[in-house]
């Protein structure tokens, strides 16, 4: 185990401090969380508050100033973004981020990029599949042809390609109707419930409570409240703050 | 007047011949420019590179024209990947218009190289093919065979692109690089290849361009701006944009010859460029965003 990272037993992901930001400007500042094993974890909080950030920064899009993150004991300092994927860290990152003159498959393929992933590729792309039936039957068009909601089942599994040991997702909900919205938060739980470790990032705070273990509330670049989903959905202050009930 | 047709038809077919190696120079760059987001405006100096090395290799020191071919392909294909480890990735995150200076600036450079090292004699193989007579049509051999081999590279590296893994890595930084980390693909290393190939396919153009043209050292002028103007044409980065603005503007070269005289055939397609600027200034196939 590495020397510093507080003791622990199922902790998969382990972030002490964490401060970054953008040139002169500080976004997180000193941000703590933990995620177990098989645990489904959302960051909740308003527009603004650093949560995309915080992603970016455990996976190493932006360069931390400060704290720690370790991966199942393994400190991160030093290591650029493309060795997180290896490592088993899938970011599948804001507006989904597609290749859009790449078919739906060749889009799951690039996500089986790590050399520890692409011995494994068929059987992931049939795993993918049986969870997203509307891929395979579109999986030769062109993903800048499906639908918000399609785009981001096919940016999920693409992110699943590489066979994860935590899933990060950030906003997956956005810009989508209603009804998919819920489809897709159903479809995230089923994904937690098949074993994979998510951390999901999201402002559409009460639907993702009901699908998560636990929650932290982001608010300006620290952590307000934790605890578990149920707990922070009764709780008065959030409810009034956020959900608008 | 059923003569004139023959010759007219001569023009087409000659036209038709050019324009596959305008298009596998056109490759080699629009592929760069779509991976690497660098144009190398000095492009055609590494064809004048292969030229040489085909040139020594066969005339100077004697080995057979195939054997000097297998030694220019891969040599230019590491001049491609010196000149992106040693010149373009210091300046990835630079202006476009200092990247332009840049690679302006090592084609200045490389002329005056070659000009220093080779004097400025043209030279050439000494290689004479025939012509292919059809009726009254002739058709040079080094053009066919050019012509062939280029379509073959470009059905090669089509099918490369298309149907194998790091072909299609490839197609993906093209469309968007910035969450290619996010894979777990370094994509310096993707730019590395992508380089290789671009100086390889100019290599194969200088083995088939130095059939047909003497070398010397400004020999990269000659085909550097066509090669540049037919990548813009056809929208920088656009792979079959590329291919089709290829064939436009070796029809324009090759009938302006036959109608008037070869110098009128590229002011026509000069011109063509300029008014297609005007009309379709993202390329021949746009696409709609």
């Amino acid at each position: 185990m590495a020397s510093g990272m507080p003791d622990s037993d199922r902790r998969l992901l382990v972030v002490r401090g964490l401060e970054a930001g953008y040139s002169s400007f500080r976004v997180l500042s000193g941000v703590d969380l933990e995620v177990r094993t098989g645990e489904a974890v959302a960051v909740i909080g308003p527009n603004g508050a650093g949560k995309t950030t915080l992603l970016r920064a455990i996976s190493k899009l932006v360069e931390p100033t400060a704290g720690e993150v370790w991966l199942d004991g393994q400190p991160l300092a030093g290591l650029p973004a493309h060795r997180l994927p290896e490592l088993g860290i899938a970011h599948v990152p804001e507006n989904r981020r597609l290749f859009p003159r790449l078919t739906v498959e060749e889009n799951l393929l690039m996500g089986a990029f790590p050399k520890s992933a692409r011995s494994q590729w068929r059987e992931r792309l049939a795993f993918v599949y049986g969870l997203f039936p509307r891929l395979r039957e579109r999986r030769h068009q062109a993903a800048g042809t499906l639908s918000g909601g399609e785009q981001q089942m096919c940016a999920i599994g693409r992110g699943l390609m590489s066979g994860p040991r935590l899933l990060m997702l950030d906003e997956p909900s956005a810009g989508l109707a209603p009804v998919i919205v819920q489809q897709l938060f159903a479809l995230v739980r089923r994904i937690a419930d098949e074993g994979y470790t998510v951390l999901i990032v999201e402002q559409n705070i009460q639907q993702v409570l009901r699908i998560v273990d636990r929650a932290y509330l982001l608010e300006t670049g620290r952590i307000r409240a934790a605890g578990p989903a149920h707990q922070l959905l009764a709780s008065e202050d959030l409810r009034k703050a956020y959900i608008g009930l | 007047m059923a003569i004139f047709d023959v010759f007219l038809l001569e023009a087409v077919l000659n036209g038709l011949l050019f324009g596959g190696v305008l298009a596998l120079l056109a490759l080699g760059l629009n592929l760069i420019f779509g991976v690497i987001d660098v144009v190398w405006i000095c492009y055609a100096e590494l064809v004048m590179i292969g030229m040489y090395t085909v040139y020594y290799a066969h005339v100077v020191f004697g080995l057979p024209l195939l054997l000097a071919f297998a030694l220019a392909i891969p040599f230019v294909a590491l001049c491609g990947v010196l000149l992106h480890w040693l010149v373009i990735r210091p300046i990835l995150g630079s202006e476009p218009i200092n990247q332009l200076l840049v690679t302006g600036g090592v084609l200045i450079f490389l002329q005056a190289f070659a000009t220093l090292l080779f004097g400025i004699d043209f030279r050439n193989l000494g290689v004479s093919l025939p012509s292919l007579a059809l009726g009254d049509i002739y058709l040079p051999w080094s053009r066919i065979l050019a012509a062939a081999t280029a379509l073959g590279a470009m059905l090669g590296v089509w099918a490369f692109l298309r149907f194998t893994f790091l072909g299609t890595a490839i197609r993906a930084i093209s469309q968007d690089r910035g969450v290619m980390p996010l894979l777990g693909a370094d994509p310096s290393r993707i730019y590395l290849l992508t380089s290789a190939i671009g100086g390889g396919l100019a290599g194969l153009g200088a083995c088939l361009l130095v059939l047909q043209y003497d070398v010397h050292p400004a020999i990269g002028l000659s085909f550097g701006p066509i090669t540049f103007m037919i990548c813009v044409m056809g929208g920088l980065g656009n792979l079959l944009g590329g291919f089709v603005a290829a064939f436009i503007f070796a029809q324009f070269v090759s009938l302006g010859g036959y109608f008037f005289h070869i110098e009128w055939g590229y002011v026509m397609a000069f011109v063509f460029f300029v008014a297609m600027m005007f009309l379709r200034p993202q390329g021949l196939f746009a696409r709609r965003s």
